[in-house]
């Protein structure tokens, strides 16, 4: 396994992700995911130390097995439909996914790092994930959906933070990680109480919830 | 020399890759199946026989069958085969090797258009639909792989082949989804069904009888065995000739497999498919333009 195979994987689930109709399919790609994330602080080229080991299972558990778990757990409470109901539809979901793709390389290159990370793919991946993760969270009706689109926006971040953790703390990571975790843990309760108030858990009627006008 | 030895191979064994085909079915299926050399005793059989023309035709539908024919075997000439170059090999031939296939599509086409048959007619808009599709792709994966060897000719793209990066995988799911694709195999098209209105490239050959029905079986086994070619020299490089007619068999089972653990995608579904494909072409790409 070398980090250009895990950073491409990554980018195809998230092309995944852009194509699929099903959220019980949606949260397990961002699950296979976070487990890839988990490999990657393994594969960066750091030296393996014990915090470094600790990054790549804490990344994998809260990742690769809380957040899906959670996240399934709360689809099963809401007991909604399971379809996506994206408003971009899949074909252009996936075009839009590749030029940003496009656009996050273009960027990458003309974002050099300080100091080179482990590879010249690190720096597109993490804007093309925060690019798509961004995309899914306008595009996507369902709240879960928007959970997964935040996830993968912060996956993004992760990989951008994984390619030069020498420089960062190791307490900046697992703290990022632990606060991620209790959003999750967050959205998940306030995805079963909508659903629960409103029998479904579609964002864009919120903007009926206002003051009523004559 | 070689060269010519590998299109003698193609025009011979071609139609045995769809019997390879349908006895991997066949065993999903715990049938028996068909016997291996089906397709060799159809098109004698055919062959035979004369052919019966609607009065409503005209030329176009007795040139169809032959011009595909020929546009195919045309494009066998530029495809290399286990790691030896094509017999006839220039600068920017892949855009010749992708409308050989666009030539040959166009003929099937306005020849089931000419038959004046609302049925086929209907048949010929998918296909024209899905191979819309399925160029890009196809044009995408050529392209990626020209950028990384730095070649523009088949030959010289599959000599300087390294599988082992990513890259070349990618390519490779891009390219198995335009044979499937191309040569109306499951996810796209179901080769076996007559349930009319599912049906995308037997409807436009309903009419077709005789000697033309025989060119049309035989130039669409071939087409699989020129795309098969292309594929197999991406995934396996090197000059092994015996290897390379075993990866081809190989192929014909992998695609057997398929058939037989998919099901037909919806029509509304199928796009997706390739432009999933595409994307993965296109990641290949960007890969490789970086």
């Amino acid at each position: 396994m070398n980090l250009e195979l895990v950073l491409i994987l990554v980018v195809l689930t998230n092309l995944k992700l852009l194509g699929s109709s099903r959220l019980g399919s949606s949260i397990r790609t961002v699950g296979v995911q976070g487990l890839l994330l988990g490999l990657l602080p393994l594969v960066a080229g750091h030296d393996l130390t014990a915090r470094v080991w600790l990054l790549a299972a804490g990344g994998a558990v809260i990742k690769g097995v809380m957040f899906p778990w959670m996240l399934m757990r709360a689809l099963r409470d809401a007991e909604v439909r399971r379809e996506v109901e994206p408003f971009v539809g899949m074909l252009t979901s996936i075009l839009i996914g590749i030029v940003a793709l496009g656009a996050s390389f273009w960027l990458g290159h003309r974002l050099p790092l300080p100091r080179p990370a482990g590879s010249l793919l690190l720096v597109p991946v993490a804007l093309s994930a925060i690019l798509m993760g961004l995309f899914l969270i306008v595009s996507r009706r369902k709240a879960v959906s928007q959970v997964l689109g935040f996830l993968v926006m912060e996956n993004g971040i992760y990989v951008f933070g994984v390619g030069v953790v020498q420089e960062t703390s190791l307490l900046v990571e697992l703290g990022v990680l632990l606060d991620v975790f209790v959003a999750v843990f967050v959205m998940g309760i306030i995805i079963f109480h909508i659903s629960r108030e409103f029998d479904h858990i579609d964002t864009d009627r919120l903007s009926m919830l206002r003051d009523w006008k004559p | 020399m070689m060269a010519f030895v590998h299109i003698l191979f193609a025009l011979v064994l071609a139609p045995l890759l769809l019997g390879v085909i349908n006895r991997t079915k066949a065993l999903f299926a715990g049938r028996n199946g068909q016997p291996l050399l089906q397709l060799y005793y159809d098109l004698a059989k055919l062959l035979r026989k004369g052919a019966v023309y609607s009065r409503t035709t005209s030329w176009v539908f007795r040139a169809g069958p032959i011009a595909g024919l020929a546009a195919v075997v045309a494009a066998l000439a530029i495809v290399p085969f286990a790691g030896t170059g094509a017999p006839v090999s220039f600068a920017g031939d892949l855009v010749l090797f992708a409308y050989l296939f666009g030539l040959m599509r166009f003929f099937t086409v306005i020849a089931a258009l000419d038959t004046g048959s609302s049925f086929e007619g209907m048949g010929a808009s998918r296909e024209v639909q899905f191979a819309a599709l399925a160029e890009p792709v196809l044009f995408l994966a050529l392209a990626a792989l020209a950028r990384r060897t730095g070649s523009l000719s088949l030959s010289g793209i599959l000599g300087a082949v390294t599988p082992s990066e990513p890259v070349w995988a990618l390519v490779a799911v891009a390219l198995l989804v335009v044979l499937l694709a191309e040569n109306a195999r499951i996810p796209v098209d179901d080769p076996n069904t007559h349930l009319e209105l599912t049906m995308i490239h037997e409807v436009m050959v309903l009419d077709h009888g005789g000697p033309d029905f025989a060119f049309i079986l035989y130039g669409a086994a071939l087409k699989l065995w020129v795309l098969g070619a292309l594929l197999v020299g991406v995934v396996l490089p090197g000059e092994n000739i015996l290897l390379s007619l075993v990866a081809m068999l190989a192929l014909a089972v992998v695609v057997g497999v398929i058939e037989s653990t998919m099901a037909r995608l919806r029509l509304l579904r199928v796009p997706q498919l390739l432009v999933g494909a595409g994307a993965l072409a296109a990641l290949a790409l960007i890969l490789v333009m970086r």
